[in-house]
This record gives C-alpha cells, structure tokens and sequence, in this order.
C-alpha cells in the first residue's frame, strides 16, 4: 500500500473529505441558520435586510456540497453508493428542499403582494430548517450505522427507517447549531432595531443548542458504545471534546463582550470540532452495519485504487492553492453590512 | 413499473432538464466574452451595456444550472449503486478534476462577473468573466469525458467479480483521451455555443421587430450571427467524426442510428423515415447507400447491422434512436441554413428590413436545445442495453436498495419542483427581456456586504 509521509492514501483522502464537509457545513450552516431565523422577523424590512445578507454567498456555498460529494465518490465509490441508496428517501428530500429554497428566494422579491411574500417566506424558512435537519439526520445514521447486509444491501428497505431516535437527535442537535451560527452570522450582518433583536434571538439559540447537545452526548455515551471504545483507548483524544465543550463556552463570552467576529470563528470552529471528533468516533470505518459487523464499510474496503487516489491528491495538491487564491480574491473584493436598494432580493 | 425503468425515467427526466441550462451558460460566456473584450478594445459603451445584460441572464441559467447539477450527482449514488461501485475507481478522478479545477473556477469568479461591475477594473471584471467562461468549459471536458468513457471505456481493466467487480484505472490518460472523448466533446461545445448564439439572436430579433432598442440589437444580432455561422458550420465537421468514430466504435448503435439491420449489406441514409423493428424495415425518403458513402466514400461497401449482434447486444429501442438522431440531423441543417440566410441578406445590406427571417430567429432559440436533447437521447439509448458499453448492463446497474416505490416518490417530487423551476425560469427570462438592456438606476446589483474574512478580522 503506497503512502505519503507514512500515512496511507485512503486515510489521507478521508481527512480531504472530511476537510471538505466541514468547510460545507460552516457555510451553508450559516445559510441554513439564518434562514430558520427568518419568521421570527415580523417587519417586511427586517426580512430583506436578513435575506440579503446571505444574498450574494448562498449559492456559493452550495458548491462545497458538490465538491464533497464529488470528492466521496471518487475516493470511496463503495461507501457512495451504498450510503446514498440506503438512505434515499432522506437524501431525495434534501435535493428537492435545496432547490425548493432556491426558488423561494428568487420568487420572494418579484412581486409586491402581502400573501405572496409570506407564502415565500414560510417556503424558504421551512426549507431552511429541513435542510439543516435532514444533514443531522445523515450524519447520525452514519454515526449510529445502518442495515447494511450481505452484497450491500439494505435490509430495512421502507420510508422512515431513517428517522430513528439517534438521528432526530442529531438533526435537532444540528439545526440548533446551525441557528446559533446563523444568528451570528446576522449580528454581523445588521444594525439598529433587528441587530438589537438578534442578541435576544441569539441567546434563544444557544440554550436551544446546549440543550439538544447535551442529550445527545448523554445518549451517544449510553446507547452507542462502538462510539466510545476509540477515547477509552487512546486516553490522549479525550482533548478533542474538551476543546469542543472550550469552544462552545466561548460562544456566549465572546457575544457578551460583543466580539462578534470572533464568536462567529468560534461557532465555526465547534462546527468542525464536532465533526472531527465524529471523524475519530469512527476511522477507520465509514459506515457501520447494525445486520453484522462483517458487512461494514471502511475506508479500505470502499476506497478506489492506490493509483486512482494517488491521482486525485496531486490533483488537491494543484488544485487547493489555485482555488484558495481566487476564494480570498473575490471575498476581497467584496466587503462591509446590509444595504437594501431597487436591485436586492 | 419496475425499478429499473422507474429509475431510468427519473435519470432521464433529470438530466434533460439540467442540459437546457450548462450549455446556454456555456454559449453565453462565450459570447459575454466577446461582448467584453470588444468593449475594452473599442470603448465603445454599447458593448458595455450588451455585456451586462447578458450577464443578467447568463446569471439565471447558471443558478439553475447549478441547483439542478447537484441532484444529478447525487443520483448516481442514489438510483445507481452498482454502477457507481463498478465504475467509482475510473469515474472519480475525472469528477475530482471537474470540481477542483472547472466548478470551483466558474463559482469563484461568477461572484465578480455578476456583482463586481464597479468595484475592479475592466480588464480585470474581463479575466473574471473569462474564468466563469473557461471553468464551464472545462466542466464540459471532463463531464463528457466521464460519460465518453461509458461510451468507449479505455486505460482500465476489471477486477473482481459478480456485485464486487469494478473496472479499475490503469492508464489516465488512456481514459481521459478514449475513443470517442475528443469527437464528443467538440460536438458538446458547438452545440453549446449554438444554444447561446441563437439565444441571442432570437432576443435581439425580438426588439428588431418590435422596434426597440435597434441600433445595440443590430450590433448583438450581427455578432452573434457570425458565432452562429461559424460553429452551425462547424458542427457539421465534429458530427461527422463521431459518426465516424461510433461507426467503428459502437457498430450497433450506429446501425440503430439509420435502422440498419441486415448484417452485412449496403447501408441508406434516411432524410426522414419510421422503423419498423418486427418486420426490420424502414419506411421513409432515404439516400440508397448513403450511409456507407458517408464512412467509406463509397456507395456499395458494406455496414455492420443490427442482426450481426445477438438479440441481447442491440438497442432495443431502434426507431426512437432513429428518430432522435434524425430530428438532431435535421435541426443542424436548419440552423445552417438559417445562419447562412442570415449571412446572404446581411451581405445584401437587407438583414434587418427582412421581418420574416427576423421573426424566423426569434422562434430558432429553442431549435438548438431541441437538438442537444435529442442528440443525447441518441447517444445515450443508442449505446443500450449497456450502461458502460460492452461492461456493464443497465439493468445490473440500478440500485439494490431502493423499492420502486420510493422512486415513484421521488420523480413526483422532482416533476412538480422542477415545473415550479421552469415556471420561474420562463418567468425572470420574460421579465429580463422584456427590462431590456438599458438600466439608468442600476448602479450595483447586489447589497453591500461583508465578507467572511473580514467578520473574522473584526
């Protein structure tokens, strides 16, 4: 097996992917975030001026998802194919609200009407919150495993199986982190009245969080032991989820001293710790069965071959410098808050 | 229905409606190109205006372009499990490449091309556009390259077996430049920047007749006109080679293509005609031995058949192939002939007092994207019942796991959301056309916000 400064490649493009999602789900976790925000703003400019602040970076956003996807299939085609067809329903949903949500901020704005605006704001809050729901509710199913049995197949082929109660806890547990980033990210971006609203709503959010959090740490620890066996043995690791309990505490401090800008890293950094943390849960597993643990998928039997890897990580190599330059480039180019005129959303 | 069939319905229905979108933004950012570039060269602000509102609309189909691109990807894992495992390993690096070195290109720079108008300067708002350009692209190259390779796999070899097998990547470069990849994919691009072209034409025909803004219609319609000529040309050379190539590539879809079915005989070329599969004959007007003239420059020389392949090993839907490659056919010759008419009475110094050519352009727009469907639709269930040709079967392929209920489900959904798209999409087109491109308030298009990095700094 080939490897690159002693780490092996399969293990070196699960760390891209795993790169890749967090950078997804800072992102869009703050669209998602705002949007479920969006009906607790009564007045019609209060909706615009939070609306247009994730205006121009929405759509953006979104392209980290197709390059995480793109990148799962590549590497770990195995893993790919049986998540996604295992979890089709949950995953048809999430298509469907993404490109529900984008209609309903391009349709919202074009026509004057009361009942046309509010019918577009509840589509798009709604969405918002499914969508942030739906991603927690995959990733517990990846934390929690799923059916997998002999020749990949699902053995609990129906609607709804994917709604057990580990995954509604995560996808409560993501939503609410979301909403805590979401509103942050508001603060930033408003002033006046709404801004003053935003700090009231912004409390609201993260209770919600520690809350939802705590439970599902409590029931991870209890019902979930393949989870837990990883820290018990490597006693060092148990530095990941202080830092994360660090950085979650930071939060509310950071708001207080209304050092928004670096509450906002610190919701991103939680973000990512989360995941980082999933990630250690369960290397070098992708995907556990609950049929049979011989039926599990890891990273080495789902990988694509040693020199199709090898491939895609000089392709990294080039590839992340040039698309760093141009990401800095264009956020550079744009930059101070929320101004409405003729042309906005 | 079945599972297979249903799933195949939902993949069809899908990517038919994602391709409306990637090749107008493809044809438009070439033309937005050279819109912008005219500007800088001459200083002329007609250019100026021309390009920006292009870009307005280029706007809308990229986003709905982008939306819609993401569920294709998806669905590969979704509704075809098996064929992702089987051809994950060959696939993945050129879905890699397309995201790290096309997509992430064309949405890097879409933020400036769209909203950054005054805030770079010229020559740098043109690099942007040029790079939102190239990254379609390039997207263009490897999505056709991935699919070409399922037309005409190379530089692989299988491991495995049964559910387990896979075709794993030996050579890259093998793959990259199969078989059919060139051809296909200069046949793409043209009929790309036809759809873009003829956009443009039929919009500015459209304030032509109306008399609206005449003299910056007469300048668009004369560019893009030339675009038209060129390429409608053009795409007559790129449709040639891949006949050619399918011809010694994929025999039997190329006998599907024109209804051929004695094994070894002279084969016709059909201008118009219905297949008969049972009684394996073909009603129509045809040139006799047109098609063996056509790949070997003589009229007697024998062409592989349908019969010459087991029954199991032949496209099973000939007359639709048939069809769907000669609506394709035909449509390229109208556009030919609708550019060089266009050329003619331009030459005649009579272009824009011609109402009916002029009214003739405003309803081709939609010729090209007729073309591009039903010359994917040739392509694709012309290479069936294989889903990778001569590899893998279409119906080993779909996805074990999920019922055909759940499919039902989805192409429900999917079917009301993306008429809810298209309504909105012909809605914003309609209202942007009918603004025009003149905008006197519009100074910036988009709010004033604070970026990400500066919120960190802060």
């Amino acid at each position: 097996m080939e490897t690159l400064f002693g780490i092996d490649y399969p293990t070196l493009w699960f760390l891209v992917v795993g790169g890749l999602f967090s950078g997804y789900a800072i992102l869009d976790g703050f669209d998602f975030g705002a949007g479920a925000w969006h009906l607790f703003f009564k007045k019609e400019e209060n909706r615009r001026i939070a609306l247009n602040a994730i205006g121009p970076v929405w759509d953006g956003n979104e392209v980290w998802l197709v390059i995480g996807g793109g990148a799962l299939f590549a590497g770990f085609p195995v893993m790919y194919a049986t998540f996604l067809s295992s979890m089709y329903v949950p995953f048809m949903l999430f298509l469907v609200f993404i490109i529900f949500r984008a209609i309903a901020i391009e349709f919202r704005g074009k026509e004057p009407m009361k009942w046309w605006r509010q019918t577009w704001d509840v589509c798009y809050s709604v969405s918002s919150i499914t969508l942030a729901f739906l991603l927690g509710v995959v990733l517990g199913n990846v934390i929690q495993g799923i059916a997998i049995g002999p020749e990949y197949s699902y053995e609990e082929a129906g609607f709804f199986e994917f709604l057990n109660p580990y995954a509604l806890i995560t996808g409560v547990t993501t939503l609410s982190l979301f909403m805590t980033h979401g509103a942050i990210y508001l603060l930033l971006k408003t002033e006046g009245r709404l801004f003053a609203k935003m700090k009231f709503l912004l409390r609201g959010g993260i209770i919600f969080f520690i809350i939802s959090f705590t439970v599902m740490s409590i029931y991870t620890l209890l019902f979930i032991p393949h989870l837990t066996d990883d820290f018990k043995e490597t006693p060092i690791l148990f530095i990941v989820p202080i830092l994360t309990f660090l950085s979650v505490a930071n939060v509310p401090r950071l708001a207080n001293k209304k050092k928004y800008g670096q509450a906002f890293a610190f919701t991103s950094l939680t973000i990512s710790l989360l995941l980082v943390q999933v990630a250690i849960e369960v290397y070098p597993k992708l995907l556990f069965s609950t049929v049979d643990p011989m039926y599990d998928l890891d990273i080495y039997n789902s990988a694509a071959s040693d020199k199709s890897l090898g491939m895609m990580l000089i392709m990294v190599a080039i590839g992340t410098p040039l698309v760093l330059s141009y990401t800095f480039f264009v956020y550079k180019t744009f930059s101070g808050k929320v101004q409405l005129d003729e042309t906005s959303y | 229905m079945d599972t297979e069939i249903l799933a195949r319905i939902q993949f069809a229905f899908t990517i038919a409606f994602h391709y409306i979108y990637p090749p107008l933004s493809i044809g438009l950012g070439l033309i937005m190109v050279i819109f912008e570039s005219l500007y800088i060269r001459t200083k002329n602000e007609k250019y100026h205006t021309l390009a920006k509102f292009w870009t307005k609309i280029f706007a809308l189909t990229f986003g709905i372009g982008v939306v819609t691109g993401i569920v294709m990807e998806f669905e590969f894992g979704t509704n075809w499990a098996t064929y992702s495992r089987y051809v994950g390993d060959v696939f993945g690096s050129a879905l890699a490449a397309e995201g790290i070195f096309a997509f992430a290109l064309e949405s890097g720079f879409l933020g400036v091309l769209l909203f950054g108008w005054n805030r770079v300067k010229p020559w740098v708002h043109l690099v942007s556009t040029m790079g939102v350009f190239f990254g379609s692209m390039f997207s263009a190259v490897w999505i056709v390259i991935a699919n070409s390779w399922q037309q005409t796999p190379a530089g692989y070899h299988v491991v495995g077996e049964g559910l387990n097998a896979r075709a794993e990547i030996t050579d890259f470069w093998a793959m990259v430049f199969n078989p059919s990849s060139v051809d296909r994919l200069s046949h793409v691009w043209l009929g790309a920047f036809l759809s873009g072209a003829f956009l443009v034409l039929s919009v500015h025909a459209y304030y032509l007749v109306k008399g609206r803004y005449v003299e910056i219609s007469k300048t668009a319609f004369k560019i893009a006109l030339v675009v038209a000529t060129i390429f409608s040309l053009g795409q007559l050379l790129t449709g040639h080679h891949s006949a050619d190539g399918v011809a010694i590539n994929q025999p039997a879809k190329l006998a599907a293509l024109e209804g051929h079915f004695e094994a070894e005989a002279a084969a016709d070329m059909y201008i118009l005609g219905w297949v008969n599969k049972e009684e394996q004959s073909v009603t129509g007007i045809k040139v006799p031995g047109g098609l063996s003239f056509l790949l070997h420059q003589d009229f007697e020389t024998p062409v592989t058949g349908l019969n010459a392949f087991p029954e199991d090993e032949r496209p099973p839907q000939v007359n639709a192939v048939f069809q769907f490659y000669h609506i394709m056919v035909a449509i390229g010759m109208t556009l030919i002939g609708l550019s060089l008419l266009g050329c003619f009475y331009w030459w005649k110094g009579k272009l824009f007092e011609t109402k009916w050519l002029l009214t003739a352009f405003i309803f081709a727009a939609l010729l090209p994207q007729i073309a591009n469907q039903a010359g994917w639709f040739a392509a694709e269930m012309g290479r069936q019942p294989w889903v990778v040709y001569g590899l893998l079967r279409t119906s080993e392929a779909f996805s074990q796991a999920v019922s055909a209920n759940q499919i039902m489900f989805s192409l429900i959904l999917f079917f009301f959301v993306y008429l809810l798209l298209f309504i909105l999409f012909v809605y914003l087109l309609d209202k942007k056309i009918k603004h025009g491109p003149y905008d006197e308030t519009l100074v910036d298009d988009r709010p004033n916000t604070q970026g990400i990095m500066d919120a960190i700094k802060a």
